[in-house]
C-alpha cells in the first residue's frame, strides 16, 4: 500500500510531504513557450533545466526544449556572466531563435547575478531579442514564474506608439492553463468579432501536429511584433489574478492600457463573465452561436444534476484554476470540502471563504501553501466523494477509493487535456461529463447486483 | 530540414562516423557548453536515482520546493515491502531561510518525521541552494543520529558540483557510510551482493530468481527494493556482482577496500550478455554444483528464449536503430541485442560513457555508424534522419522527438514498463521493438524519413 499518511494531525512547520506545486522556473518556461520563435533559456546548472523539460514533456508529450547556461562550481563563485554572455551568442548561432527568454534559477538569484546586465552586455544580433526574469523558487510557485515571465514580456517588449489613440485590439491574458483552452477562449473572441492579442499562447507550440518531421519552432506562439503592439490596445483582460493580474497592471502602468483582472474561464459563471467583459469592451452582441452553446450546457446540467447535486469534493492545485473551479462546483450544487493550493498567497483563501460564505456553505478547509499530505489527512478525517486536481491525487484516491477527476498542471497519466479544453461553455460541458462519468464508473463497478442498471 | 543544423565547431570532437571520419577518438566527460540545449542532469539528480529505490529510507531534499517536485516518484523501482521512498519530502526553502541559513529548518523537518514515521534511517540531499548558502548538513545529521537514534546520512549533492555521474558517486559514498568501516572478515558462503540493478519492472527478481535456482542468496539488492536491514548486512557477502557499471563501479570498489569483497561485472541484457553473466557469477563461486544447475538453467532458458525470439526476428529484421542513453554499457548491451535480431544500428550517443565504453562501441558497430556524446536534440535529429533510422532508444524528453520524426521508440531508461533484463528481458525487448515499429500508426504519418 502507498498510503503512509496518518490519520492523526499534528502541526508541521519545516517539512513539506507530497507538494501541490512546483518551482518557478518551469513555469517561466512555459509562458516563454508562448512567444513565436523563442527559446526559453535557464540561467543555473543543467539539473534544473532537465527536470523542468521533462517534467513539460510528460505534460503535453510534445518535444520541449530549453537552453541552459550549465553552471559549473566556477559560476557560482564568480558569477554566471560569462556563462551567460557566450550562452546567448551559442543559443542564436545554433538555434536561431527570434527571441530569448531567460529565466533564473534559485542558484543564480542565490548567488546574485545580475541577469538583466548581463545581457545589457550581451551581442545580441539584429531583429533579435533577449528578454528575461527573475524566477528564485524560493518565493512563490510555478505559478509566480509563469506571472513573472508574463510580466517580463510587458515591461521588456510591449510599447505605446500611437500617443493617446488605441489600435482597437483587446489584450487577453489567458493564465496557466492548457494550449486547448487558449484556443477555446481564441475561438470565442474570434465568435464575437473581436480583435485580440493574445499572449502568451501556447497553442500549437506544445501541442503541435505529427506531421513526420520535427520543427524547433512550431508556428503558434504570440509573435514579439504582436506583444510589442500590446501598448496600444484599448483593453487588457487578465484571466486569473495569479498568472495575469500583475502584467496586466504593469501594463496599464507603462501604456495606459485598461485593465480587467477576471476569472480564468471556467465553468459557466467565468465564462459568462468573459464573455460580457468581451461585449462590453467591443460594443457587439452575444453571437448565435454561444448562446446555442450556453443553453447546451444547462441543458446539460439540468439532465445529469441529480449524480453530483449535494456530493462533497475536495480540489487542489494552481490558485486560478483552484478558484474558478471552486466557483463552478458551487454551481453545480456540490459541495466544495476542502480546497488546497501548494502556492502561497493571503487572497486565496480569502476568495474561496467569500464564495462558500455566498453560497451558504459551512464546515469547509481552505489553505494555501499546503501540500497532499494534509489535504489527505483532512480527507481521512472526514471523507469525501470526488478529488478534483493535477495526477498527483492519484495518490489520495487510491488509498481512499474515491475518484479523481483531473485538471490543472501536471497530469503525468491521461491524454486529451491538450487538445480538448476545460474554459468556457465547451469546457464545462467536458467537465460536467469527467464528473458525472467519474461518480457512474465507481458505481458501475461497486454496486449490487440488483441495483445494476442499463439506463441511469 | 536536417543538413540545415549547424554542428558547432567545439562539438565536432564529441562526434565520430565510423570508418569515415579520421578522429582517432572521442572526447567525453567534458562539460556541456553553455547555451546548448542539453540532454544531461545534474549531481543530485545521479545522487536520487541512485539511492531513491531504498525502499524503506524518508527521502528529504533541502531546498527549493522544485528538486523534489520532480523527483516524485518518476522512477519505477518495484517494492517487495515498504513503499516510503515513493512519498516526496523537502524542506521548501523559502526566501527567510535563503538569507539566515537553512540549517534550523532541517533539523526541524528531520524532527516532524521522526515522529511522524519513526524510519530506521533518513537521507538528506543538499542541492545547489544549500551548497551554496553554505548550511552544515553533516552537522545537522550527525546531530539528528543522536538525538533520535537513527540512521541519518547527508549525501552532498549540489547540482552544479558536476553532472549525474559525480551525483553517482555521491550516492555510493552515502552507502559506504550506512554500512560502516567495520572490516567484516567473516564471509557468509554462496552469499553476493547485487549491486546496480533498481528493480525497475521487477528486473532484479527476474535475476534473483535465477541465482536462486543456482543455489546462490543475495543478501542485498544495491538499490533497486534495498532496504536498510538487507544494506546493513551486505558487508557479510562474499561477492558483489554489479549490473549498472556506471553507477556502482565506485561503490563495488569500496566495499573490496573496506570489507574485502571481490567483485564482477556483469549486464543481463540480451540472452549473449545474460549467458556469460551466469556463468561468470557460477564460476565466481566455484561450486561444481552450482556450475551445474547454472548450465542446465541457461540450457533450458536459451531454448525457450530462441524459439520465441525468432518469431520477432522475422518482424524487425533489416530495421535501423538509433540508440541514445544514460549510461555506456547500456549501449553496448543495445547494439548487441539489435544485432541479434537482426537490425542495423546508425547512430550511438551516450550521456555519460567514458573512453573505454566508446571504444568498444566503436569495435562493435558497423562503419557508417555515427558515434557522439552529450548529443542534444538537433545533432540527434540530424543524425537519426540522415542515417534513416527506424526507431530511436531513449528517455523521457527523446520519446516525443522520435515520434514526431516519425520513429518508432523504446523507453530504455526510467520509464520502461516491461523488464528489460534476463532471459524474459530480451524476450520482452524483442517484443516492444515489434510492437512500435510495426504499429500501423506509422501509416498514417506522413514524410516518414525513409526517402531524404
Ligand atoms: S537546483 Fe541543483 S540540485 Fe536541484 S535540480 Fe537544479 S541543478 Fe539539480
Ligand atoms: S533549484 Fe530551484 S529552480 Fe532548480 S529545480 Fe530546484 S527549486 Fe527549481
Amino acid at each position: 500500500m502507498l498510503d503512509y499518511t496518518p490519520k492523526e494531525i499534528t502541526e508541521r512547520k519545516a517539512l513539506n510531504v507530497n507538494p501541490a506545486k512546483t518551482c518557478q522556473p518551469i513555469g517561466a518556461m512555459y509562458a516563454a513557450l508562448g512567444i513565436n520563435k523563442c527559446l526559453p533559456h535557464s540561467h543555473g546548472s543543467q539539473g534544473c533545466c532537465s527536470y523542468h523539460r521533462m517534467h513539460l514533456t510528460r505534460h503535453f508529450r510534445d518535444p520541449i526544449v530549453a537552453s541552459t547556461s550549465s553552471f559549473t562550481e566556477g559560476a557560482c563563485v564568480f558569477g554566471g556572466k560569462s556563462n551567460l554572455v557566450k550562452g546567448i551568442q551559442n543559443v542564436f548561432n545554433i538555434y536561431n531563435p527570434d527571441i530569448i527568454a531567460v529565466n533564473t534559477t534559485c542558484l543564480s538569484e542565490t548567488i546574485g547575478d545580475d541577469v538583466g546586465e548581463f545581457i545589457r552586455d550581451s551581442k545580441v544580433p539584429e531583429g533579435k531579442r533577449v528578454i528575461y526574469a527573475n524566477t528564485p523558487s524560493y518565493a512563490g510557485s510555478h505559478v509566480t514564474g509563469f506571472s513573472n515571465m508574463c510580466k517580463s514580456m510587458v515591461t521588456q517588449i510591449a510599447e505605446s506608439t500611437m500617443g493617446e489613440g488605441n489600435n482597437g485590439k483587446v489584450n487577453i491574458m489567458p493564465g496557466f492553463v492548457e494550449p486547448s483552452d487558449m484556443k477555446e477562449i481564441k475561438r470565442i473572441a474570434e465568435e464575437i468579432g473581436m480583435d485580440y492579442t493574445m499572449y502568451p499562447d501556447t497553442s500549437d507550440v506544445v501541442n503541435t501536429p505529427n506531421t513526420g518531421k520535427y520543427d524547433m519552432y512550431p508556428e503558434g506562439g504570440t509573435s514579439v511584433e504582436a506583444i510589442r503592439e500590446s501598448g496600444d490596445a484599448m483593453a487588457t483582460v487578465a484571466l486569473g489574478k495569479y498568472t495575469s493580474e500583475e502584467a496586466a497592471f504593469k501594463l496599464e502602468h507603462k501604456c495606459k492600457v485598461a485593465p480587467y483582472v477576471l476569472k480564468v474561464p471556467l465553468g459557466i459563471k467565468a465564462t459568462d463573465a468573459m464573455i460580457f467583459k468581451f461585449i462590453e469592451l467591443t460594443g457587439k452582441s452575444v453571437p448565435k452561436a454561444l448562446e446555442k452553446e450556453r443553453g447546451q450546457l444547462v441543458d446539460l446540467m439540468v439532465d445529469v444534476h441529480h449524480h453530483y447535486h449535494g456530493k462533497k469534493v475536495a480540489i487542489f492545485g494552481d490558485p486560478d484554476i483552484v478558484t474558478a473551479m471552486t466557483e463552478f462546483v458551487i454551481d453545480l450544487g456540490m459541495i466544495p470540502k476542502y480546497v488546497l493550493t501548494g502556492t502561497p498567497g493571503k487572497v486565496f483563501a480569502k476568495d474561496i471563504y467569500h464564495m462558500l460564505e455566498n453560497a451558504g456553505i459551512e464546515g469547509s478547509s481552505v489553505k494555501s501553501e499546503g501540500d497532499l499530505f494534509e489535504l489527505h489527512q483532512w480527507i481521512k478525517n472526514e471523507p469525501v466523494d470526488l478529488i478534483i486536481g493535477n495526477t498527483y491525487g492519484k495518490y489520495i484516491a487510491r488509498a481512499e477509493n474515491i475518484p479523481l477527476v483531473r485538471v490543472g498542471f501536471p497530469i503525468l497519466d491521461r491524454v486529451g487535456h491538450s487538445y480538448f479544453p476545460v474554459v468556457g461553455y465547451m469546457g464545462a460541458m467536458r467537465l460536467i461529463e469527467k464528473i458525472s462519468t467519474a461518480f457512474l464508473d465507481k458505481y458501475d463497478q461497486e454496486c449490487a447486483d440488483e441495483d445494476f442498471e442499463l439506463v441511469m | 530540414m536536417p543538413s540545415e543544423h549547424v554542428i558547432l565547431d567545439s562539438r565536432k570532437s564529441f562526434i565520430i562516423e565510423k570508418g569515415v571520419a579520421a578522429g582517432a577518438t572521442i572526447d567525453c566527460d567534458k562539460e556541456s557548453l553553455s547555451g546548448a540545449v542539453s540532454q544531461r542532469a545534474c549531481v543530485y539528480c545521479g545522487a536520487r536515482v541512485v539511492l531513491n529505490p531504498i525502499t524503506d529510507a524518508v527521502h528529504i531534499v533541502h531546498g527549493p520546493i522544485g528538486c523534489a517536485s520532480y523527483t516524485w516518484d518518476i522512477r519505477g523501482s518495484l517494492s517487495s515491502d515498504s513503499e516510503m521512498y515513493r512519498n516526496s519530502f523537502s524542506t521548501d526553502l523559502r526566501e527567510k531561510d535563503i538569507i539566515f541559513g537553512g540549517e534550523t529548518k532541517l533539523a526541524k523537518a528531520i524532527e516532524e518525521v521522526y515522529s511522524a514515521y519513526h524510519p530506521k534511517i533518513i537521507f538528506v540531499y543538499a542541492t545547489c541552494v544549500v551548497g551554496v548558502i553554505g548550511d552544515d548538513v553533516d552537522a545537522v545529521c550527525k546531530l539528528a543520529e543522536q538525538t533520535y537514534n537513527l540512521r541519518v546520512i547527508p549525501v552532498k549533492s549540489p547540482g552544479f558540483t558536476g553532472n549525474k555521474r559525480t551525483g553517482y558517486k555521491m550516492a555510493c559514498m552515502a552507502l559506504m557510510q550506512l554500512m560502516g568501516d567495520e572490516p567484516h572478515e567473516e564471509k557468509i558462503p554462496y552469499t553476493i551482493n547485487y549491486l546496480g540493478d533498481f528493480n525497475l519492472a521487477a528486473e532484479a527478481w527476474i535475476i534473483q530468481k535465477y541465482l536462486r535456482e543456482m543455489g546462490i542468496r543475495v543478501i542485498s539488492t544495491i538499490t533497486g527494493d534495498a532496504s536498510y536491514s538487507t544494506l546493513i548486512n551486505a558487508p557479510k557477502a562474499s561477492y558483489n556482482v554489479v549490473q549498472c557499471a556506471g553507477s556502482m563501479t565506485y561503490l563495488a570498489k569500496q566495499m573490496k577496500k573496506t570489507y574485502g569483497i571481490p567483485f564482477e561485472k556483469v549486464r543481463f541484457l540480451g540472452v549473449d550478455e545474460t549467458v556469460k553473466a551466469l556463468r561468470k557469477i557460477a564460476y565466481l563461486v566455484g561450486d561444481t554444483k552450482v556450475i551445474e544447475r547454472t548450465n542446465a538453467l541457461i540450457e533450458r532458458e536459451m531454448k525457450k528464449t530462441h524459439e520465441r525470439l525468432e518469431t520477432y526476428k522475422k518482424k524487425v529484421a533489416g530495421k535501423k536503430a538509433a540508440i541514445y542513453v544514460g549510461g555506456g554499457f547500456k549501449a553496448i548491451a543495445l547494439i548487441k541485442q539489435f544485432r541479434n535480431l537482426g537490425m542495423h544500428v546508425v547512430v550511438v550517443g551516450t550521456q555519460t560513457g567514458d573512453s573505454e565504453e566508446y571504444a568498444m562501441i566503436r569495435r562493435l558497430t558497423e562503419d557508417g555508424t555515427v558515434i557522439l556524446d552529450d548529443a542534444n536534440p538537433s545533432e540527434l535529429q540530424k543524425f537519426a534522419m540522415d542515417k534513416q533510422a527506424d526507431l530511436l532508444v531513449g528517455g523521457v524528453k527523446e520519446r516525443p522527438l522520435a515520434y514526431k520524426l516519425g520513429m518508432a521508440f523504446i523507453d530504455h531508461n526510467h520509464e520502461r514498463k516491461h523488464a528489460l533484463s534476463g532471459f524474459e528481458g530480451a524476450v520482452n525487448f524483442a517484443k516492444e521493438v515489434d510492437m512500435t515499429l510495426n504499429s500501423p500508426v506509422w501509416h498514417y504519418v506522413k514524410n516518414k524519413n525513409k526517402t531524404i
